[in-house]
């Protein structure tokens, strides 16, 4: 499965900065039906990580029971305008994507 | 949303295909244990004191539960770390985070909620655990949207 | 997304008002709105609008939407408007069919094969409304209403909105015709007021949380035919644009928030 579009918005907040970003993923539980009545199999992130400046900053695991199409605020301490951030995920198939941006 | 804060920068997306044996680790015991307490146990906590100063964001009511917002944010010195835990879901245990040097105790998530639960966060703190908990009513809604 | 729903409204627990309860809903509604995944959709969307297709395989960046060839900013807050080469009233969405017709040399059967998408795959005009609307974020809404078939369009609109029809003779007004009336937990706008159009108007297209499906204006009005137990109008019918605009122009006024969300 190809990884759909990534979006991510770093910009600073009162002595912090502020990192949302947004996610392409299913997040199947492995409890829904299709239409022909199968069991749409487990398919979701598992893992993220957050890097600033390439030093990771915050990881996390996450469930199944994380909203499909995955949005995330995370605050990262000081921070200035053009630091580099980078968000990545590892799903339970062992697909991955990421996205960088610059601090605003 | 403020418009000011939308400052959408150059961004990359791309797609690496990363080897399974660059591990990230995920819990599977704790995640799926089908109690609380299990959860816990997966986790390695025994006692959690609850405190003021780990606040929950979230509405008291959602529309539906395939999107419930919680944002989460602990003023408890030392935090390292944030656990949600949705009490009534098949599988509780719903993230972890773990903040190393340079993040701050914050998240803002949406969850699914199969029905009308609790919501249990936990926070790690010099080896302690700190908890806050919040009742969300998950409604069926009409045909609307 | 569908999970095993053991049914929830706790209204027993209360001491919760009416009031209390719409609170609340309004809390939720704009955290959604605060962390929503909608936005996703407008990059796919740009692509699809630069995107060289049908026999004359030219992209829809000639596209007149009603502020000229191409120019996007604020134009979906315009419409619906009349437009001359057509000789009519179009929506957003009638207006790119027209486009994918006469630019890129689609046949209607082609391009209106799957007007209507999935979460896995949104249609190309749930792609391409999310997009084109995201470029009248803060624009006031201000769609046609000086040209005579403007005006006629939303005659026939307002008419449209309370005419009986169907198996269950219901029109727009038996839902969205008085005040305090709600369907289970959503309050119903009345829409023929502005004051409760501009809210709802202002943010369409939008995401659908409980299907993770982006849904639009011409797909409401098709589902709520369909609810109301009537066939299904046509894709971009002179019915449908005639309900859009009158919505619309019953909203004007409004800044357009960009694409919304809903339950």
């Amino acid at each position: 499965m190809a990884a759909g579009p990534m979006k991510m918005r770093a910009s600073l907040g009162a002595g912090f900065t502020d990192v949302r970003v947004l996610m392409t993923h299913p997040m199947e539980t492995g409890l829904r039906k299709d239409a022909d009545g199968k069991i749409v199999p487990q398919h979701f992130i598992q893992n993220l990580t957050v890097k600033m400046n390439g030093k990771t900053v915050i990881d996390a695991q996450i469930s199944q029971a994380v909203s499909r199409n995955p949005v995330f605020s995370f605050r990262l301490k000081g921070g200035a305008k053009g630091d580099k951030i980078e968000v990545s995920w590892l799903d339970n198939h062992g697909e991955s994507a990421a996205i960088e941006a610059a601090v605003a | 949303m403020n418009p000011l804060r939308r400052t959408l920068i150059a961004a990359l997306a791309f797609a690496i295909a990363r080897p399974l044996a660059a591990l990230a680790a995920w819990n599977k015991e704790a995640f799926s244990a089908k109690t609380p307490g299990d959860a816990l146990k997966g986790l390695g906590i025994g006692n959690a004191t609850p405190s003021k100063d780990l606040q929950i964001e979230a509405p008291e009511i959602a529309e539906n539960g395939a999107v419930v917002p919680i944002e989460i944010a602990s003023a408890i010195a030392g935090t390292s770390a944030l656990i949600v835990m949705i009490e009534k879901n098949p599988f509780p245990l719903t993230a972890r985070f773990d903040f190393k040097e340079g993040a701050l105790p914050f998240v803002k998530l949406n969850v699914k909620m199969g029905e009308t639960s609790d919501v249990r966060v936990l926070a790690e703190a010099g080896g302690k655990y700190f908890t806050a908990t919040q009742e969300i009513k998950v409604t069926i809604g009409g045909c609307g949207g | 997304m569908r999970l095993i729903a053991f049914a929830a409204a706790l209204f027993a627990s209360c001491a919760a008002s009416a009031q209390d309860v719409g609170k609340e809903i309004q809390r939720y509604r704009q955290m959604v709105a605060e962390g929503s995944p909608a936005e996703l959709f407008e990059l796919p969307g740009e692509e699809l609008w630069k995107k060289p297709q049908g026999p004359k395989n030219v992209s829809l960046e000639r596209c007149d939407l009603g502020e000229g060839p191409g120019v996007l900013k604020g134009a979906y807050a315009h419409l619906p408007r009349y437009f001359k080469d057509a000789d009519r009233v179009m929506d957003l969405e009638s207006r790119l069919l027209y486009c994918m017709s006469t630019l890129q040399g689609r046949s209607r059967d082609e391009a209106t094969a799957r007007v209507f998408g999935s979460a896995e795959r949104p249609s190309e005009f749930e792609l391409l409304s999310i997009y084109i609307a995201g470029e009248s974020r803060g624009v006031r809404i201000e769609p046609g209403m000086s040209q005579p078939k403007e005006k006629a369009t939303y005659e026939l609109g307002r008419a449209l909105y309370f005419h009986r029809v169907g198996a269950w003779d219901f029109s727009c007004a038996s839902c969205h015709g008085d005040e305090g009336k709600r369907i289970r937990m959503q309050e119903l706008p009345v829409l023929y007021k502005p004051q409760y159009a501009r809210p709802v108007i202002a943010s369409w297209p939008a995401y659908r949380v409980s299907t993770s499906q982006v849904i639009t204006l011409q797909w409401r009005m098709n589902d709520c035919y369909r609810q109301m137990r009537t066939p299904e109008p046509t894709f971009g019918s002179e019915t449908t644009v005639a309900l859009i605009h009158f919505l619309t122009v019953t909203a004007r006024g409004e800044p357009y928030h960009g694409p919304g969300n809903k339950r």
